[in-house]
């Protein structure tokens, strides 16, 4: 880790003000994986700029419309089990607390979450190319292990995939991203806040330099009836998905009056396609439906030597899920598949 | 220009000084000389000389350096020192109270649950904020809760044991 200053930002001009002053000051808020990349070198700062203290934004409130504001400060364990979060958007609630541990959900901020890194092993590792942590040095993934990777919206520079669990939920859920910058305030759809690699992949988001994320707002529309998240990895707890699935299911008289599906590890963001949510609408929830929006979903998947088995792994995921969904009383802890 | 060194690198630079970093540690206000990048593990074990915390892997993946800040479990390998001036930590040096063990303490003694005991006093910890927080009703979301905290030894089924036996007298009383 290199020497850096510290300074405690307690709002937000002051704030800005550090990280113009100083291109490689950097803003930390729970610092669960800016600290640890400062420990491998991999991220250098000459100062942090503490926002933990900004005011404001340390809470979950009510929106007149019927929604949540999640303040990005607040913690992502006390999220999770914010009675209303409990209560209305449980699907948020199971994605955060299928992700890390509960010590790092007890540190990680909300916002923070969202600008997590990717974990593919050659970012990681600084003795290997890697387009994302040194933009035109090439990918050591394409035709290295990729046995993680993406299998959908992959470039020619990179496969790495977007790790949260959260987001994939904040993305099913149509959530807002509230940002603040000294130009003034402006919100951005979450489908629009994390980006493809395309060849620019060292930008995971939208978010312009000196920018804070203040908090994120989620429509009144929860799906807290008919939900699941499955989260498919290497170990039944505290590991990265390989696939997981966020869903949202609202029934009347038996049939699929709307639908939201978002996948988490096959891609540089959250992925979710319309057409697929569009077929399911007035349709009848049985596996045979899904399975079908399945192959939408997945379709122009495109797979590297090691990670062709994510391809029918997400398909079968998208299945079960919905169908766990279906009866959300049949979810286990840690979003492991039901029996 | 930056200067690229060891977390806890005795060569101090001109740019980057020491400050007082006042931090409640088991009950005492600690008084402790630091520099911005030492993290909060490296603080107790190194300036405030409270070993009992471990260092596994330092990236936030093992669990050894679980201590409780402010009532939550947390990692103090993730944590940098300086950002939790005015905290209240406790570490596993902590937990035993008027010379009595802490009921866990007691409970992973006599459920065998460890066998090098380098996991054990962030096993401890972690247990003590899990169960603060409430939230775990069975023995699958105790193993779920607990699940940031690696035995190597193999110890994790008498570690679950031990957490049960305690949660249980706590839900008795």
């Amino acid at each position: 880790m290199n020497n850096f200053s510290y300074i405690k930002a307690n709002d937000l001009p002051t704030a800005f003000g550090h990280v113009r002053l100083g291109d490689a000051a950097k803003y930390i808020a729970g610092g669960t994986n800016l600290i640890d990349l400062m420990k491998y070198n991999l991220t250098k700062a000459s100062s942090l700029v503490d926002i933990n203290h900004l005011v404001g934004n340390h809470d979950i409130e009510e929106l007149p419309d019927g929604g949540l504001r999640l303040g990005a400060f607040v913690r992502n364990a006390a999220t999770a089990y914010h009675p209303l979060v409990e209560e209305r958007y449980p699907l948020l609630s199971r994605a955060i607390l299928a992700g890390a541990s509960a010590q790092i959900r007890n540190m990680a901020t909300n916002g923070g979450n969202l600008l997590q890194r990717t974990r593919c092993y050659y970012f990681y590792d600084a003795n290997t190319p890697c387009n994302k942590r040194e933009p035109g040095s090439g990918c050591s993934a394409i035709l290295g292990y990729n046995r993680i990777m993406a299998i959908l919206g992959t470039s020619e520079s990179c496969i790495a995939v977007f790790p949260s669990d959260m987001c994939v939920a904040l993305a099913a859920l149509d959530a807002v991203v509230n940002i603040s910058g000294e130009d003034g305030e402006r919100s951005l759809a979450f489908a629009d806040f994390h980006r493809l690699p395309g060849d620019t992949p060292e930008l995971d988001n939208n978010l312009k330099p000196g920018e804070i994320i203040t908090s994120i707002d989620i429509p009144q529309k929860g799906f807290a009836r008919n939900y699941s998240y499955l989260k498919l990895r290497d170990r039944n707890s505290y590991a990265f998905a390989l696939v997981s699935v966020a869903t949202g299911l609202e029934l009347e008289n038996g049939l699929i009056k709307d639908a939201r599906i978002a996948l988490g590890g096959v891609a540089h963001k959250p992925w979710r396609v319309k057409e697929a949510e569009d077929f399911l609408k007035e349709k009848e929830p049985s596996a045979e439906n899904f399975a079908q929006a399945a192959e939408i979903i997945l379709f122009g998947a495109k797979v590297f030597e090691y990670n062709s088995f994510k391809v029918e792994l997400a398909k079968r995921a998208i299945v079960r899920n919905c169908m766990m969904a279906l009866n959300p009383e049949s979810q286990l802890p840690g979003a492991q598949p039901s029996a | 220009m930056l200067n690229y060194q060891s977390t806890y690198s005795p060569v101090l630079t001109k740019d980057f000084d020491t400050r007082p970093v006042t931090i409640n540690i088991n009950g005492k206000p600690t008084t402790l000389q630091l520099m911005p990048w030492v993290s909060l593990l490296d603080a107790l074990r190194e300036y405030a000389d409270l070993t009992g915390t471990k260092k596994g892997c330092d990236h936030g993946q093992c669990g050894a350096c679980t201590v409780i800040c402010d009532g939550d479990r947390i990692l103090s390998c993730l944590t940098l020192a300086v950002m939790k001036e005015g905290s209240e930590i406790t570490t596993i040096e902590g937990v035993a109270e008027n010379g009595q063990l802490h009921p866990l303490q007691k409970a992973f003694i006599e459920y065998d649950a460890f066998q090098c005991g380098y996991c054990t006093p962030g096993q401890i910890c972690s247990a003590i904020g899990m169960l603060k927080e409430g939230k775990a009703k069975t023995r699958a979301d105790v193993k779920e809760l607990m699940s940031g905290n690696l035995c190597r030894c193999g110890a994790n089924t008498n570690i679950i044991d031990a957490i049960m036996e305690v949660k249980n007298q706590d839900s008795h009383e």
